[in-house]
């Protein structure tokens, strides 16, 4: 417990010398996330039916967080594998690939 | 605004016109690159129309007709669809076929191919070029093999380099393998798939390698399209969990990684659900478990190497153990979970076509339709050689030259290969998803043959090999050393044009003496083994021109078998049959059109027809009549009640067909002329399917003495 609580609080504060940019990516991570496991509360509470929905719906939210995750890590200034790209770049980017999951989940939902 | 760009442009421009420092060395460089882009672009030109080419000859030796038996049921899908429109096709169904059941044809086709030649029917007749559907589809296969040629060049100059590049487009473009199914006339999905197949590995690779989320996004686009294509994409989802596993317990994972995986995997499944024949067996069927598991560990992963990034050392520890412990509480509740779903499901959840690929004996056991496919058998070691001739031994080569340098690129290249060798191993017909691994190895290989050979035979370190070789003997100057950069004599180029082969080879030893200088400042551990011409070591330089000239020469035997196959074995298109009269001259026949030509003209339009499965799609096509069964298989009580009656005394046969309403039964009979593959030939496996389903229709009963066996002495010829 203790080693949990010191994990937890060197966490914490390393994690506020984020910049406030990647944390609000964060906010929308979380809130996609909240999202999922309501649509899966969902599926165990009421049924399956219209699968195609459901799977639709979960999917797009994983899928959202992944593309979220992907443009987080462009734009994190500590992170040396993406040296040469600029977050101009990367946004636009992250704004295609949204274009097609969207799409996607548009003609998957039904 | 606008004067701020001018403004922008103009000190672009300037700083490209202006001459840098050593300018007469870096114009010269300029100059060379783009000439040799330029030589390597007419290269990949030719390439492209040698791919186009090699695959005519059935339409020069016959016509421009529709070959074998898939390909004339995708030909009247397609007719469906230039009539109909696209989204009619998706609700067709149809009743022509597998009467009285019907076929619900939008559910269960694989959209791909047909929406291509769709696609490119309707484009020439908006610009009015009545080109009819029969040619569009003939044709569609030769144009998409010049694609995948160039795609190929695309996925080895991203794993190594453009001489690489031009060598496995080269290979690609004319290996027997791949030509087989491609050939003009054979109108089915391979044709398309194997060009989406390596587009999607190629998209994957250069993900990896720049690690930008837009060629992640053409990645799933075109893994997209090789969904709607070919039920093989399962050997896709498959491969790149096997290489994002690898690519993590090798301690090679970064976040580009993670940008070339995470999205493609969700987005890829998410197209492939929106396939109907697909539908939810994306999410439910266990091809797919292995890419959601690879998805799971790699996001553990990358979790792990975050809150490492972030926290100070010692906390660090503390939490791996935490995050560890946990994860594996979670995981062993989550395989409990899928193993106790799969455990659930008779085939453990596989399908069964997949079923027999990781089990080869299950088809013979359990489902004797697929065993029956003689594509189904496993391939002997004489059709290695047949179908990809000297890249039997180039592969090897290049499966080690991939090993050092080992980036991303090249491991998922050595894993492709290695799986597509196992699984071709299984099935003769999945030699060809092995054709482009071995393309891409083969090239990397005889790239680093030809630059060891070049770098013996050039008269210093550093030269640029072949062309300084050239230059000495056109210019009499001698070329600059450690230059990285392709000298431009165009001269030999034009002066050996006569072959078009050794020129592109010529285009690439230049090329890739942008490599060899490269090579050299890298100090690699294993140049003590001398495996590939360690840059200190030279071969004598004797040798190294004899050695230069048994590899064009054994690339020109490549060519040489490559062309006899195309033209004598490939290009049968199995309707029409050609043979050799005893005085020299050539019999065609043509007795399978004449067949069904009579059907058409002479029945009644609703009349049922009645024949072994093999002939369903020809009939309904070319003769357009309704029939019991044909290729598509997915009903076996149908395809056995079918046996039972080919297989039963006339009067109870004659009660089961006329329980189907049928009036003319179709059997195909080879006896005048020794042709072997007839019904008498298959007679025994419609027992076995028979038999598999009605207990009454026993095997033994129908075998003599000595088995089952057919004169074949009689009027025995033999076919061209």
């Amino acid at each position: 417990m203790d080693a949990l609580n010191d994990i937890l609080r060197s966490f914490r504060g390393e994690y506020n010398k984020t910049p406030v940019k990647i944390q609000v990516l964060d906010c929308f991570l979380v809130y996609a996330v909240f999202t999922g496991l309501v649509q899966v509360a969902h599926l165990l509470l009421v049924g399956s039916f219209p699968f195609n929905s459901f799977l639709a719906g979960f999917l797009s939210c994983v899928a959202f967080c992944v593309l979220t995750v992907c443009l987080r890590m462009q734009i994190d200034p500590s992170n040396a594998d993406f040296k040469g790209m600029s977050p101009e770049r990367a946004f636009a980017d992250y704004v295609l690939c949204n274009g097609l999951l969207h799409l996607v989940i548009w003609n998957f939902m039904g | 605004m606008l004067s701020t760009a001018a403004d922008r442009v103009a000190s672009a421009s300037r700083r490209i016109l202006v001459a840098e420092p050593s300018t007469a060395e870096s114009t010269k460089k300029l100059q060379r690159s783009a000439a040799a882009n330029v030589v390597c672009g007419f290269a990949l030109a030719g390439i492209c129309l040698l791919a186009f080419s090699l695959r005519l000859f059935s339409v020069i030796k016959y016509e421009s007709v529709i070959h074998e038996f898939d390909p004339y049921f995708n030909y009247r899908v397609t007719q469906f669809l230039t009539k109909e429109g696209f989204y009619n096709l998706w609700n067709w169904f149809d009743d022509r076929t597998w009467y009285p059941l019907g076929r619900v044809v939008g559910g269960t086709v694989y959209p791909g191919l047909i929406w291509t030649a769709g696609i490119i029917w309707n484009v020439l007749h908006f610009f009015n070029i009545p080109i009819h559907v029969q040619e569009v589809c003939v044709f569609t296969a030769p144009l998409f093999s010049a694609f995948c040629a160039l795609t190929t060049y695309f996925l080895a100059k991203e794993v190594r380099n453009q001489g690489a590049g031009l060598f496995a487009a080269l290979f690609a473009a004319s290996v027997p393998s791949y030509i087989s199914r491609s050939v003009a006339g054979s109108y089915d999905n391979e044709g398309v798939a194997i060009f989406a197949l390596v587009l999607v590995f190629f998209l994957y690779v250069k993900t990896i390698n720049t690690g930008s989320l837009a060629w992640a996004t053409a990645n799933a686009l075109s893994y997209f399209y090789m969904v709607a294509s070919w039920g093989g994409y399962s050997f896709i989802i498959n491969l790149l969990p096997i290489h994002c596993l690898a690519c993590i317990f090798l301690g090679r994972m970064n976040s580009k990684l993670y940008v070339a995986y995470a999205p493609f995997i969700i987005l890829g499944t998410i197209e492939a659900a929106s396939i109907p024949v697909v539908g939810f067996n994306a999410v439910l069927m266990s091809e797919h478990f292995g890419s959601f598991l690879a998805f799971g560990v790699l996001h553990a992963a990358m979790g792990m190497l975050y809150i490492k990034h972030i926290l100070p050392a010692k906390t660090y520890n503390a939490a791996k153990a935490l995050a560890l412990s946990a994860g594996v509480a979670f995981m062993a509740v989550v395989a409990v979970l899928v193993v106790g779903y799969v455990m659930a499901s008779p085939t453990f959840g596989w399908t069964g076509r997949s079923l027999s690929l990781l089990d080869p004996t299950y088809a013979s056991k359990y489902i004797p339709i697929i065993a029956s496919v003689s594509e189904h058998q496993p391939p002997a070691w004489n059709s290695y050689f047949t179908d990809v001739h000297i890249l039997v031994l180039l592969a090897p080569l290049g499966l080690i030259a991939c090993f050092r340098p080992m980036t991303d690129a090249s491991l998922f290249l050595i894993l492709y290969g290695v799986t597509a060798v196992y699984f071709s191993g299984v099935m003769v017909r999945l030699m060809l998803v092995l054709a482009p691994a071995t393309c891409c190895l083969g090239g990397i290989a005889a790239d680093q043959i030809l630059n060891t050979f070049c770098k013996s035979i050039g008269p210093e370190e550093g030269s640029g090999g072949w062309v300084g070789l050239i230059k000495t003997w056109m210019d009499g100057e001698e070329p600059a050393a450690q230059s990285d950069s392709v000298s431009v004599d165009s001269r030999p180029a034009s002066s050996s044009t006569s072959s078009a082969p050794s020129g592109r080879r010529q285009k690439s030893a230049k090329n890739k003496s942008k490599e060899a200088a490269a090579k050299e400042a890298e100090a690699s551990p294993f140049n003590a083994f001398n495996l590939f011409g360690g840059t200190r070591d030279k071969l004598p330089r004797d040798v190294g021109i004899i050695g230069a000239l048994f590899f064009f020469g054994m690339l020109v035997f490549y060519v040489f078998h490559c062309c006899w196959v195309s033209a004598e074995m490939y290009s049968a298109p199995s309707i029409v049959l050609q043979s050799r009269s005893p005085q020299g001259g050539v019999h065609v026949f043509d007795d399978f059109r004449e067949a069904y030509g009579w059907l058409r003209h002479n029945t009644h339009e609703e009349a049922k027809v009645a024949s072994w499965w093999d002939y369903g799609y020809q009939t309904t096509a070319m003769a357009n009549r309704t029939v019991i069964v044909d290729n598509n298989t997915w009903n076996n009580t149908h395809i056995a009640t079918v046996g039972r009656a080919m297989a039963s005394p006339e009067h109870q046969a004659w009660q089961i067909y006329r329980d189907l309403d049928v009036k003319y039964v179709l059997v195909v009979f080879g006896g005048f002329v020794g042709y072997p593959s007839d019904d008498i030939n298959k007679f025994l496996w419609m027992v076995r399917i028979g038999g598999g389903v009605f207990p009454d229709i026993k095997e033994p009963d129908y075998l003599g003495e000595r088995g089952y066996t057919i004169d074949d002495k009689a009027g025995k010829v033999s076919f061209l």
